[in-house]
């Protein structure tokens, strides 16, 4: 794909892509509507029960956010489900119930997620693997050093900080709220930094980015580091949620295939170049909706995963059918 | 890189120990130990019902009318032990006339999925009970007492670290799990024997006490340990880890902290030409085909999926308003020995179904565990 | 540095030799000095059985890698062959003579759905078949019910479990090794000696190129999805034959069948692979595995080890591509 092709041919006029992510969140929302009124439990239709939904996927959607920077990039990241298990073990053991070490644990968990994007960009961009390689090692690495040492929960979260995941303000979890934030700083990040728009050069095509004077390695490690840090803020999350952390939490909630799902039903193309903050965000409420018209419906949990597995390609195939290119 | 994981995760381990929870725990031991040896009270051809110790919990007070709604937070699906639950569960729910609807969620395995099923169900479900099966004890801790604090819950299998729950049904548990294998190894293998003792995976707790306990005797029974492997509970790699060992030397018994992966470690013995030394496996079908076409010296101990029952039962006792036992609910856990081992072996059902299912009086057996 | 200087050395030298043969004469010197026992026919005719699934998976992989895309659903596939398999024979032993060849149909079934949606509904294949994994894994417990109903009878697990005894020089042959020589000789003919291997690398390398060269682009790459399934459900057959009815026998062999795979050199994105290497690949890497368990390292080690060699291997094998200009 090169550049000009990118570029939309007209700027008026309805642009499909720009409105995908939004049709299938408003059709998710639909079929969620109509599940809840023929099963007759019209009381899953309340501002509560939003927000319960809205709630449901954080640590998925925290982590779907730095996703869907690297597959900006056309790079990928498959060890997020690992260090989210790690830094949150990290830093339930450093914290130990101990309010005054909230500070140090939450610093400890970021370098380490930053260490970590450092690192699968070097590999990606200097070593010239490939990053689905490059990641999948990396998964295996920080899994077995982190299983090396501990086999359970691990440490303690004091209540102070359980208040990221459980604290509320009006009728808003401060969790939500932070996803939000993140997401329009991801937003402002994309739209209005050279670094947005240098992203997108490197994605759509790396060689041209490279001639127009980008230096393409440094986006593509500082597009692994926001996935890595992103990641250990779900970890930091979930660590907070569980009010400890476990080696197993990351790949119990299987955050490496289901971020990047996530990512693509939100209409960020697996190539690079394409897609955006605000479709991710509409792929994570996809996601919760769906859970939660299962739930609803009492979907049978085999046949949930059939379902999902047919909704993930069918999402996908309802950007992709339209493109004219050959893929693999 | 390597290091600075490394340093993280000796940082880690230097830490870990003070707080991981502790799987040797002398006095359980002991406690469990007895529990195996009391004579539980209730009806003896109905161990789903009976209970180990006397204390009962009033719930005539919780104010639950029937037909009540209850909704049961489930863990998962995800293996065969917990399927055959799960259809106990189901089909004695259509025992209960108290019970009016019965909504179930599934956390397909995992714990931030479970919490946001139980605070779902406290959001709009218009539960009267909860059931939960938790995940994880120490991360669903939080939405349990959440629940308590709405409406009478129930809590079975795994626990939970807070005493809001009316019940907490379960079977003796890991440590006797262990004991019993490892008695029976003990007095039919001589002195100085070697012993494999295969485990699934670390550090889930119902499995850890186990090995602690089973480990514990063979060691003071002068046994020889020749390895503890871990299989992933998967057959081929249980098949090729108890190849290499014979490979290596005689083995005279075998420990498995769970029966699912008996067969294949059987079928080891008999591929490679050895004979089948004394095994302890589960109370799965396959094992317990196995043990009587082949004769085998063997045992099968048992974590029942009849607790499953139990649960309901619980829940139906709380909306009728009788005492039910608590705050524990200790169930029986027998073994499957060589006595009765008829009893249980069903060529009827499936390989995978658990015969300690205390099902086969249901309405709907065999066919809804899928049996023939 | 040195190390660097010294492969270089080696590869100037023997350019034509896959570093997959050299790293896998190695482990097995290796296992040899660590196991004497290994020599003997017990030995390494166990080692081949163990590496028999995996090796057909990874030839199967090498045709969907080398087309330029990805093959996630072999691992679902594997259960759904076991668990399937189990429920269709229902304890009949002369059941097997259909249901095999009912299982190989699912095998090439999958393949054709996945390229199907890959080619037409143009998802990419990384998504299409992570899709295909979750379907056919709820697939496979939805059939069953949760557990698989019966038995595997003993004319089904002949091919995974049985040997050929008194057969001069090695005492015995297990069938699955007979197997794996003649499916991975099968897909070896039909990568290098025909014209679809040629059709095969020529979309992996450059698909519109391929197109105006006249191959049909997307019957082939159909027809490699379809080649992966097919070795998919073979592989399962072997492994429910090895070890019976279980429900996650499959679990993480897609992402071994990729790391055999590129041991042996394929090229992710397309354009190369290789059916004997990844062969090599797949025997390195149960090669690897072996001789962890032989030094009692406990499975945490075995994954960074793991981690590590797949990370070197394609940097190694990227910083060969430079040096050589390919």
């Amino acid at each position: 794909m090169s550049l000009a092709e990118d570029t939309p041919p007209r700027k008026t006029g309805f642009r499909f892509e720009r409105w995908a992510p939004l049709i299938l969140l408003g059709g998710a929302l639909v079929i969620y509507v109509i599940v809840a009124l023929a099963t007759g439990q019209a009381q899953y239709l309340t501002f509560d029960n939003l927000i319960a939904i809205l709630g449901r996927s954080i640590a998925l959607g925290i982590t779907a956010v730095g996703q869907t920077f690297v597959i900006l990039v056309a790079s990928i990241d498959l060890s997020v489900a690992s260090l989210i298990s790690a830094t949150a073990v990290l830093a339930s053991v450093v914290m130990d119930g101990s309010p005054a070490m909230i500070v140090p644990a939450v610093l400890a968990a970021l370098v380490l997620g930053g260490v970590v994007g450092v690192t699968n960009g070097i590999v990606v961009s200097v070593l010239k693997v490939n990053p689905l390689i490059a990641t999948l090692g990396m998964s295996l690495i920080i899994q077995g050093c982190l299983s090396a040492f501990v086999s359970n929960f691990a440490g303690e979260v004091p209540a102070a900080f359980q208040v990221f995941a459980y604290g509320e303000v009006g009728p808003f979890p401060i969790a939500l709220l932070f996803l939000a934030g993140l997401a329009v700083l991801a937003w402002i990040v994309l739209r209005f930094t050279k670094f947005g728009s240098d992203m997108y050069a490197v994605g759509g095509n790396e060689e041209a980015a490279r001639f127009a004077g980008i230096k393409t390695g440094r986006i593509v490690v500082l597009s692994h580091v926001i996935c890595s840090v992103c990641a250990a803020i779900a970890g930091l999350y979930l660590a907070s949620r569980l009010r400890s952390g476990a080696p197993w939490i990351g790949s119990d909630g299987v955050y490496d295939l289901e971020s990047i799902a996530v990512v693509v039903i939100g209409g960020t193309v697996l190539a690079g170049g394409r897609g955006g903050i605000w479709g991710t965000m509409a792929g994570m409420l996809i996601f919760s909706l769906i859970d939660s018209v299962f739930n609803i419906a009492g979907v049978d949990s085999f046949a949930k995963q059939v379902l999902r597995g047919i909704i993930i390609v069918a999402a996908v195939a309802f950007y992709a059918i339209r493109s004219k290119r050959i893929v693999a | 890189m390597k290091h600075i994981l490394m340093a993280t995760g000796a940082l880690a381990l230097s830490l870990a120990p003070l707080h991981a929870q502790n799987f040797d725990d002398p006095e359980e031991f002991a406690k469990q130990q007895e529990q195996l040896a009391a004579e539980p009270m209730g009806p003896a051809d109905q161990p789903w019902l009976q209970h180990i110790g006397d204390a009962m919990v009033e719930t005539a007070d919780l104010g639950v009318e029937a037909p009540a709604t209850v909704c049961f937070s489930n863990a998962g699906v995800n293996n065969p032990w917990r399927v055959v639950g799960y259809t106990n569960m189901t089909e004695e729910v259509a025992n209960h006339e108290s019970i009016g609807e019965f909504i179930h969620v599934d956390a397909e395995g995992s714990d931030d999925k479970q919490i946001a099923d139980i605070d779902d169900l406290l959001a709009g479900g218009d539960c009267d009970v909860m059931i939960v099966s938790p995940n994880t004890t120490a991360a669903l801790t939080p939405a349990v007492e959440r629940a308590c604090e709405a409406m009478p819950v129930i809590v079975f299998d795994r626990g939970v670290n807070t005493d809001c729950p009316v019940t907490f049904v379960h079977p003796v548990g890991g440590y006797g799990f262990g004991i019993q294998g490892a008695e029976f190894i003990a007095d039919n293998v001589d002195e100085g024997g070697n012993v494999l003792m295969l485990r699934i995976l670390p550090g889930v707790d119902v499995l850890e006490t186990r090995y602690s306990a089973g480990r514990r005797i063979l060691d003071e029974a002068g046994l020889n340990i020749v390895g503890a492997e871990f299989t992933d509970g998967d057959n081929a790699k249980t098949k090729s880890i108890v190849e290499d060992y014979l490979m290596r030397g005689e083995i005279d018994a075998v420990w498995m902290d769970a029966g699912a992966t008996a067969v294949a470690a059987i079928e080891a013995f008999e591929d490679s030409g050895y004979e089948i030394p004394v095994f302890v496996g589960e109370d799965q079908q396959d094992f317990l085909r196995k043990w009587q076409d082949e004769g085998l010296t063997a045992i099968a101990p048992t974590y029942p999926t009849f607790q499953w029952r139990t649960a309901v039962i619980a829940a139906a006792h709380v909306i009728e308003g009788e005492a039910v036992p608590g705050p524990e609910w200790v169930l029986p856990q027998p073994a499957i020995t060589q006595d009765n081992l008829d009893e249980y072996v069903n060529p009827a059902m499936p390989p995978l179904h658990y015969a300690m299912c205390g099902c086969e009086d249901m309405a709907n057996y065999p066919g809804a565990w899928g049996g023939n | 540095m040195t190390e660097r200087t010294e492969t270089r050395g080696l590869f100037s030298r023997l350019p034509q030799i896959n570093p997959v043969w050299v790293l896998l004469a190695a482990l097995i010197v290796a296992i040899i000095f660590m196991n004497p026992g290994f020599v003997e026919p017990t030995g390494y005719m166990n080692f081949l059985k163990r590496a028999a699934p995996l090796a057909i998976l990874a030839a199967g992989q090498v045709y969907v890698i080398t087309s330029g895309g990805f093959d996630l659903s072999v691992g679902s596939l594997i259960t759904l062959v076991v668990v399937g398999s189990s429920m269709l024979t229902n304890n009949d032993p002369t059941a097997t003579y259909w249901v095999i060849p009912v299982m190989l149909g699912i095998g090439l079934g999958t393949g054709l759905v996945n390229g199907l949606v890959v080619c037409f509904l143009r998802v990419p294949s990384l998504i299409a078949t992570l899709g295909m994994m979750i379907t056919l894994n709820g697939l496979a417990f939805m059939w069953s019910g949760g557990a698989p109903r019966g038995y595997l009878p003993d004319t089904f697990r002949f091919f995974g479990r049985e040997l050929i005894r008194d057969v001069p020089l090695v005492r015995f042959i297990p069938v699955s090794v007979i197997v794996l020589i003649v499916v991975v000789g099968l897909f070896a003919w039909l990568m290098h000696r025909t014209n679809l291997g040629r059709q095969v690398h020529a979309i992996g390398d450059n698909p519109v190129a391929a197109r105006l060269a006249g191959v049909s682009v997307n019957r082939t790459r159909i027809t490699a999805f379809m080649l992966s399934g097919l070795s998919g459900a073979i592989a399962g057959i072997l492994l429910g034959g090895f070890a019976g009815v279980s429900t996650d026998v499959g679990t993480g062999y897609e992402l071994q069948a990729i790391t055999a795979a590129v041991l042996g050199g394929a090229q992710l994105l397309g354009g190369r692979g290789s059916v004997p290497a990844a062969l090599g690949g797949a025997l390195a890497l149960t090669a690897i595995f072996t001789l962890l368990n032989f030094l009692g390292l406990p499975q945490p080690v075995r994954q960074v080890v793991q981690g590590l060699i797949l990370i070197a291997a394609v940097a190694l094998a990227m910083h060969r591509r430079k040096q050589t200009g390919t």
